[in-house]
């Protein structure tokens, strides 16, 4: 069983990087599940979304201490996936602040050692950078494809079956451009 | 076969179109809306709309019925609250086509202002009602509620719950059939229903359940999946995957059919298990059943009646076994990222300025319904679809005309159209002198911009009559009508000012379009 978590903020389309990762897998033959959340998490609120692959899925819910990977596309996001990573588990962060409304505010401060405290305290923990990726692919919007891309080195699947998955996902004007931020995603180095 | 990943409502989408569904009618509600949008984006032959609210809708559906077609209703399970009382009744008169009625309940309230069971209203309406435990029975079950519908001559629910409804799993998609109109024949002992009517139809529906409960004792959506005896677990919907995962040993008897339940099949199974375990989400429906048969099985006394159910809660709750990892607990304060108001909303503006005039606000359901929090803090009361208008009233009634002079109710185009009116026209009907403000952003935005009467536009985009506001609040009686655009704040202040000075009713329609809209 695989089990990867995508978090991020409203609006940075977590849901279809998840979308993608589950066309993927159900061609190489894999059943799918995926749990997804909608309403009032839209406007601006966090955002998540549970994918589970292997012969045959029950839950659609990741059981906490049980994901292999937490995609965080944003960095407090990331904090609040942490129990569902398995001792084993991998966390990949971008390394991105976008401030909750609550901060916006002013009544409430957003912490500024998250970076440095994720990386001390979780086991297997990769910050990227994809700001040069992002501005390569001429649009900040790529974010989600991007990740997509860094994860991908983790997973067994190939170059091929992602673009035929990204093919059968989205939009044919958008194809290429999320093939391309896909590949930029992919060689950012994951240290 | 043809398989694909789908959503839950997706996958309730696919089931209608492939039972031949003619009809299909809805009001937006987080977790049931993407059911009426498939319909209209993918299978054309559906007559798909969006009504003014889920009462109108069943409505519709329930002649669709009568009419001959197969035709679907899908609401949340508050809008099942506004539609239930055709419901009661449309269980009296059964159908002619298959009549099924989507209902999509929200534990955790997500997207909801409260948590209810909507199992109860099969039992108390005396209707089938069946439940997917994933997508790919949530298309199989929709197609099926066809059938048994016209089988049992009684309208079915099929209930899912948000984690049905916005989960994606695989779904094998198989041929529509393609049913006849049945002809309508005029019989008004069946469909309208005076007393003399319905008393005979009781009786005939109380056979139709007696005969839905051997169905539910001998249907393949019961099933009992036998394992190790000495743990027995009966369970329902989502929580049926988690039991999977978490207690792989453990004998399931699975309940797809919620009402009638299986007597015959809970007795074969509770006497064969050593430990009995309910788990079901929210109350102890199938529990409370279990028990007046005789049986004493663990359930809520460990599974929590509030909220969702988890795979971790189960885990816990059956194998005392907890998450584990070693990360340490973060010793700052992570802020949290609650939904708010988009930059540059227009209802921003609205309650910048009612925040300043510190007046109090009677609410409603929407968008603005966030006005709540921070940084506004300015919505004291809301309870329901519509409820601002007559809850404004109340106030006026409860404290005098002082109350006027310092409150407002607030409410969206969308839902006022849903149910605001008549609570405007008692308004109007009994003296109030209040002033409701209607936040007109010219769509339903809270579920993800739909149209609805006052947009001119249908759920297949094309253009029809456009329900003007304006008019219709001077229709009922509101002589002081006016329209603002709220960025202009210093008018929009100096309007509310005014309009809640007069001693007579008054609307202001906040008119600008919701800033996500193009």
């Amino acid at each position: 069983m695989k089990n990867v978590i995508f978090a991020g903020v409203g609006g940075q389309g977590v849901i279809l990087a998840s979308k993608i990762l589950m066309q993927v897998a159900m061609n190489a033959g894999y059943d799918v599940k995926e749990s997804e959340v909608h309403g009032m998490a839209q406007r601006g609120g966090s955002v998540d979304c549970h994918v589970r692959f292997d012969k045959q899925v029950y839950s659609p819910l990741i059981e906490k201490g049980t994901a292999d990977f937490v995609v965080a596309l944003e960095l407090l996001e990331a904090m609040r996936k942490l129990e569902y990573l398995s001792p084993q588990g991998v966390l990949i962060v971008n390394r991105l602040k976008v401030n909750p409304a609550p901060v916006e505010a002013g009544i409430a401060q957003y912490p500024d050692d998250i970076e440095s405290w994720l990386c001390s305290n979780v086991p297997h923990c990769h910050v990227v950078d994809t700001a040069q990726a992002l501005k390569e692919a001429g649009s900040s919007r790529a974010l989600n494809i991007v990740m997509l891309g860094v994860l991908s080195n983790f997973l067994e699947f190939e170059q091929r079956a992602w673009e035929e998955a990204i093919q059968q996902s989205v939009k044919e004007k958008f194809v290429d451009m999320n093939i391309k931020a896909f590949y930029l995603g992919k060689s950012i180095p994951v240290v | 076969m043809q398989k694909k990943v789908m959503l839950g409502n997706e996958a309730i989408a696919r089931g209608a179109y492939e039972a031949g569904c003619n009809v299909a009618a809805a009001y937006p509600g987080t977790p049931s809306t993407e059911i009426l949008e498939a319909i209209a984006a993918q299978y054309p032959d559906i007559k798909a709309q969006w009504s003014p609210n889920e009462k109108v809708a069943l409505e519709v559906v329930a002649g669709a019925s009568v009419a001959g077609a197969r035709a679907m209703a899908a609401m949340k399970h508050v809008g099942l609250n506004v539609a239930a009382d055709p419901l009661f009744t449309f269980s009296y008169t059964g159908v002619n086509g298959g009549f099924v009625i989507i209902n999509a309940d929200d534990p955790g309230a997500w997207s909801s202002q409260n948590e209810q069971d909507n199992r109860h209203y099969a039992r108390a309406a005396k209707l089938p009602m069946i439940e997917p435990t994933s997508p790919q029975e949530a298309r199989m079950y929709t197609r099926l509620a066809f059938d048994l519908s016209e089988q049992f001559d009684r309208p079915v629910i099929v209930r899912i719950t948000t984690r049905i409804a916005h989960s994606q799993g695989i779904v094998t998609l198989e041929e529509p059939c393609k049913p006849e109109l049945k002809p309508f024949v005029r019989n008004p002992q069946k469909y309208v229903m005076i007393p003399a009517h319905a008393r005979p139809r009781h009786v005939f529906i109380e056979e139709q359940m007696l005969k839905l409960k051997e169905y539910s004792n001998n249907c393949e959506l019961n099933t009992i999946e036998w394992n190790s005896t000495k743990r027995g677990i009966i369970t329902n919907g989502v929580a049926y995957q988690y039991v999977k995962d978490v207690c792989p040993d453990a004998s399931i008897l699975k309940i797809g059919v919620a009402w009638p339940l299986p007597d015959a099949k809970i007795h074969e199974f509770c006497s064969k298990v050593e430990e009995l375990y309910v788990v079901e989400e929210l109350d102890p429906f199938i529990e409370d059943y279990v028990r007046a048969l005789g049986y004493k099985p663990v359930g809520k006394e460990i599974i929590p009646i509030c909220g969702e159910l988890t795979p971790e809660i189960i885990d816990m709750a059956l194998n005392k076994k907890r998450p584990k990892n070693e990360i340490p607990v973060y010793s700052g304060s992570i802020p949290g990222r609650p939904p708010a108001l988009c930059k540059g909303c227009p209802h921003g503006f609205v309650f910048e300025v009612l925040k300043k005039l510190d007046v109090v606000v009677n609410g409603d359901i929407g968008c603005y319904t966030l006005a709540v929090l921070p940084p506004y803090s300015a919505m004291h009361t809301q309870g329901c679809m519509g409820a601002s208008i007559g809850m404004h009233l109340g106030f006026e009634k409860a404290r005098g005309d002082e109350m006027a002079r310092n409150s407002v109710a607030v409410i969206g185009d969308s839902t006022f159209v849903h149910s605001g009116i008549t609570p405007l026209i008692d308004l109007v009907y009994n003296k109030g002198t209040g002033t409701v403000i209607i936040l007109d952003n010219r769509v339903t935005a809270m579920t993800g911009h739909q149209d609805h009467p006052a947009t001119g536009r249908t759920l297949k985009g094309e253009e029809t009559h456009e329900l003007d506001l304006e008019l219709l609040c001077r229709a009922v009686g509101v002589k002081r009508v006016r329209k603002i655009d709220p960025k202009n704040m210093e008018e929009f202040e100096k309007a509310v000012r005014e309009e809640i000075a007069a001693k007579e009713p008054s609307v202001i329609i906040s008119s600008r379009k919701c800033i996500l809209t193009k």
